[in-house]
């Protein structure tokens, strides 16, 4: 994954001024963003996924611009074809499991039915666990089900980059451990090039083939990982 | 008993047609105002509010010096040959701007409380912007809108001082349920105003309780 990043964002409100100042370049197939919360982790995470509007700079993957702000390119999120995986899942309260799933393959300005029948959606309910709750709304569903689901439905239109927000913040120890696992076999399976962003040391110990820390809106000089605790003393 | 049926059909049709343009403007205002981010906005939505808290009978007469012969907007429909003074079309217009703000509030606060992060999941998704807004964030705000449309149509059925001021007490024409009950009461024919109470409280509460089950199911609804 030939993915380069350089962008410069500021944020100012009334209490503080925030800049945001992250460059780095990788060809791993795992990397970790990895800095303590308010770092600009998300931010730069949501920049690569076109949800953020850097001030300047650029974000080329596979030598294509995606952003590019001496050139003015800007590349929708639509059409970036990045799976994002938000922290709190994002499910979509109001459709149930087999069409939240489906969201992304159906176009449109209807959603699909609640019986939506689509051979990729059917694969990743097999594939995920997830047949016997395809029915359900994503209030009935525990969180390592939400999880998945937003997981199906991030990859079911075969993104060429899964981004990952803190994956497994709001699951508890066990069941992290759990889907730390289905997560590292998923991306073996399919071979998709991933961006983690995490302030869990664990999370960096499981995914991090390369690590980038980010601390205070900038990429920390490559040095060895030593551990958050230490990093932040 | 004959009589009474004339004006509740037409209140019924008023407040119809009222609700309708609400539905249009009101969820239309509500939406901009909720993704208008701008220092302006509490004060455009504070003057959209006006209606609400103001004497009807003095939106009734700023309603008069527009719409009549002599008035902005009157002087230049009377040249394309339509009259709203008189008219129940008239009384339409003053339902619907006594009603505004009704819907205009809930559409706005229904739109504010779809968590933006499910727009941005969307649009991670390669879905468009506009089918965005009709398969996630018209859906999740519906029932807040649809709370306010009801509570709308109870306050244009309702309606009265306005209403008089632009449409007067025309009987079969501009007579209102609520107009009606004043001619009535000021007549002294109190059979027919016993019944013309009744049938607007019975109204009134079945709407407010259709409201009323409508919002905490939203709420039941979106909670994640």
């Amino acid at each position: 994954m030939p993915l380069t990043v350089d962008i410069r964002k500021t944020f100012v409100s009334a209490e503080r001024r925030f800049t945001l100042d992250v460059s780095f370049a990788t060809t791993n197939q795992r990397v970790v963003l990895f800095g303590p919360s308010g770092a600009g982790k998300s931010l730069t995470l949501q920049a690569i996924a076109g949800l953020q509007h850097p001030d300047e700079g650029t974000i080329t993957l596979d030598g294509a611009a995606l952003f590019d702000s001496a050139r003015g390119i800007d590349l929708k999120p639509q059409l970036r074809r990045f799976a994002y995986l938000f922290q709190d899942y994002a499910l979509f309260p109001h459709l149930n499991v087999r069409q939240n799933i489906a969201f992304g393959l159906h176009p449109g300005w209807l959603n699909p039915r609640a019986r939506f029948r689509h051979p990729e959606v059917d694969y990743w309910l097999n594939a995920l666990d997830l047949r016997g709750v395809a029915g359900n709304h994503p209030a009935q569903l525990s969180g390592g089900q939400k999880q998945r689901v937003a997981l199906a439905r991030a990859l079911v239109a075969q993104p060429q980059l899964l981004l990952l927000d803190e994956p497994f913040s709001a699951l508890d120890h066990a069941l992290r451990q759990r889907m730390r696992r289905e997560l590292s076999d998923l991306q073996t399976r399919l071979d998709i090039p991933m961006l983690l962003i995490t302030h869990d040391p664990d999370d960096v110990a499981a995914f991090g083939d390369q690590v980038v820390q980010i601390i205070d809106g900038r990429v920390q000089p490559e040095t060895p990982f030593a551990g958050y605790a230490r990093s932040l003393s | 008993m004959e009589q009474a049926w004339v004006p509740l059909l037409l209140s019924l049709k008023v407040a119809g047609w009222a609700t309708a343009l609400n539905l249009v403007f009101g969820v239309a205002a509500g939406l901009g105002l909720s993704r208008w981010r701008s220092g302006a906005r509490d004060v455009v939505d504070s003057l959209l509010t006006l209606p609400l808290v103001m004497p009807p009978t003095v939106l009734g007469y700023y309603l008069l010096v527009l719409l009549g012969r002599r008035g902005v907007i009157g002087g230049w429909l009377d040249s394309l040959g339509i009259q709203l003074v008189f008219t129940w079309q008239g009384a339409v217009i003053a339902s619907t701007v006594v009603a505004f703000p009704l819907v205009l509030k809930s559409a706005r606060a229904a739109f504010e409380s779809v968590d933006p992060q499910l727009e941005r999941a969307a649009r991670t998704l390669g879905v468009s912007e506009t089918a965005i807004f009709f398969r996630v964030t018209l859906p999740l705000a519906t029932r807040g809108i649809l709370a306010g449309t009801l509570l709308a149509f109870a306050r244009a059925l309702g309606e009265f001082g306005a209403t008089l001021m632009i449409a007067g007490n025309l009987p079969g024409r501009t007579q209102t349920l609520s107009v009606a009950v004043y001619a009535a009461v000021q007549a002294g024919d109190d059979s027919t105003a016993n019944f013309l109470v009744l049938v607007t409280s019975v109204t009134c509460v079945v709407i407010l309780l259709a409201a009323g089950r409508l919002v905490p199911q939203h709420s039941l609804l979106t909670s994640r």
